[in-house]
């Protein structure tokens, strides 16, 4: 007995397991609590109500499996909607690499500009999709132009105040070494900054994904968002919780691979109380 | 005569205020010279200026009056012919040990295997050849600033400045690296072709650390307290070389200085002292 709870006791070892044993804790709940019949229902006035408004996990899980396995009529939508998350992710964090380089490095241009920057950070920019529908069109260009808009400023005020946080002595330091300024950008401001852009890349990942998914849910005709659309039209929550399942599982893998490339760049970084096996 | 490694000519830092209030004079009217191949200390209270006087020497801050010549040459920006050793932690964290060794030398142009072969030969010197791979944070504050030293000396420059780097550090750590200091400055005299003050770098240290200053320098200058500090005692060390800074400290002659230096001293701090109080 003893010895079966030293094994399952949650620690460091087993912690994937544990997840996962509440994810599917978490579907068993979902699945007891709207399976019509299964339970007397109580918050509902009859037995299929829970069924029509939170869908149910083997139905949800169902369609999954014929979005991928047996019609394979998923990958063209999926393709889209990763195409314009990736498209807008890259190129908003280029965007906002470039851009707070250099408004960090020239305080004048910072200083003319910040009220413009200020007021579009505070503008509800996803008010802006109809606009990008206009001018883009309905095709991918429009739903990467509203990802760009949502990435650009996170990423762009992180580096803004990572380039800013650059310790002064490492500054100086590298100056009295000889470093020119395209070196100073490379070899100080640049490292410096990247922890910060990590950070916010992390965040720009999910954004990324709401501009694309956003655009299409407001105008398109292919995508996981124009799926989820579809559904919705019909009242088929299934439908849709499968969309969100599928959207999410691709969001946590993007994240998961900028985590992959932040591990492998940031390995100078101190760990939190490192030790070496000699 | 040839013209001193470095000499302040007059100079003065008035740190400009933001809301039109007069600025904050930090040094006023200071002269010092340092002759090639000499060790000069400065010492003084804290808040006294010493970081701003070295500041303006590298050429990283700009004289408000005054000026700074370098051989001879007055100095317009950076300091080119200077090293500097700072009191902070100043080595580039994404970097390994040797990495940072060898940044200054490709910075200059160096070509990368000549830069990575030099900056081994340098980690060597400094006793942290097995720790070349190293980033900074898995070192220790010695190593680092033995990497620090490494960095700076690599690029062999004709002036070393030198503000408090070793403050941060135990005294045990301390003594060793003022020793090594001092024997990676006395030994560059045989390994290069005597010049003038035979290969020596001319050093300008600053400390508040009156022991320190004896036992390492060919001259003492002390500053007042700030603000407006300027010069107002010199002394030359007699001490004969090479010094072990732990030994050195019970000769008579020390003994001696350092009670004379510290009659000067004490006035400034007690001074600085006041002011502080004064101002909380």
């Amino acid at each position: 007995m003893k010895a079966t709870w030293r094994l399952i006791k949650p620690s460091r070892r087993n912690l994937r397991a544990w997840q996962l044993v509440l994810l599917a804790l978490l579907f068993l709940a979902w699945h007891v609590l709207t399976v019509p019949g299964l339970l007397p229902h109580f918050l509902f006035s009859d037995d299929n109500q829970a069924a029509f408004f939170f869908g149910q996990p083997l139905k949800v899980l169902d369609r999954i499996g014929h979005w991928f396995f047996v019609d394979a009529d998923i990958y063209k939508h999926l393709v889209v909607t990763l195409w314009e998350t990736v498209l807008a992710f890259g190129i908003g964090t280029v965007l906002g690499l470039g851009m707070g380089l250099w408004l960090a490095l020239s305080p004048l241009a910072a200083a003319i500009l910040d009220p413009y920057i200020k007021a579009m950070n505070a503008m509800p920019r996803v008010i802006l999709a109809p606009i990008f529908a206009v001018w883009f069109g309905l095709g991918v260009a429009s739903k990467v132009a509203l990802g760009v808009t949502l990435v650009f400023f996170i990423v762009f005020f992180n580096v803004f105040q990572g380039v800013k946080e650059v310790s002064p002595v490492i500054l100086a330091n590298a100056r009295m070494l000889g470093a020119s300024r395209r070196q100073l950008l490379r070899h100080v401001y640049l490292p410096s900054a990247t922890s910060w852009v990590f950070s916010s890349l992390h965040t720009a990942v999910g954004l990324a994904f709401v501009g694309a998914v956003v655009g299409e849910y407001l105008g398109s005709a292919q995508g996981v968002g124009y799926l989820i659309l579809q559904a919705e039209g019909s009242f088929d929550i299934d439908t849709v919780m499968a969309g969100i399942v599928v959207l999410t599982v691709f969001a946590l893998a993007l994240d998961a691979l900028v985590g992959r490339v932040e591990k492998a760049l940031m390995k100078w970084q101190p760990q939190a109380a490192e030790t070496e096996k000699l | 005569m040839t013209p001193a490694a470095l000499s302040l000519e007059g100079v003065g830092c008035t740190f400009a205020a933001r809301d039109g209030t007069p600025g904050f004079t930090a040094v006023r009217d200071v002269t010092l010279a340092v002759e090639a191949g000499e060790f000069v200390s400065i010492v003084g209270p804290t808040g006294c200026g010493k970081s701003t006087l070295l500041n303006m020497a590298a050429g990283l801050l700009a004289p408000s009056s005054g000026q700074v010549r370098v051989f001879g040459e007055p100095l317009a920006g950076l300091n080119r012919r200077a090293g500097y050793l700072f009191q902070a932690e100043s080595l580039m964290p994404w970097r390994t040990a040797q990495g940072n060794v060898m940044a200054g030398l490709t910075f200059r142009g160096a070509g990368e295997a000549d830069a990575r072969a030099l900056a081994l030969q340098w980690l060597q010197r400094v006793g942290l050849a097995a720790f070349g791979d190293r980033y900074p944070h898995q070192l220790s504050g010695g190593m680092r600033k033995r990497v620090s030293l490494a960095q700076t000396l690599v690029l062999d420059p004709d002036i070393i400045l030198m503000d408090e780097p070793f403050s941060a550090l135990d005294i045990q750590t301390r003594q060793l690296m003022e020793n090594e200091v001092l024997e990676l400055w006395g030994g560059a005299a045989g390994k290069r072709p005597a010049g003038a003050a035979g290969g020596r770098k001319a050093v300008l240290f600053i400390t508040h650390d009156l022991d320190e200053a004896i036992a390492m320098s060919d001259r003492v200058v002390i500053l007042s307290a700030g603000p407006g500090s300027r010069v107002v005692g010199e002394f030359r060390i007699d001490l004969a070389r090479p010094r072990d800074v732990a030994e050195v400290r019970s000769d008579p002659r020390f003994v001696q200085l350092h009670k004379a230096i510290w009659d000067v001293l004490r006035e400034e701090v007690l001074a600085g002292y006041q002011q502080q109080l004064a101002k909380a």
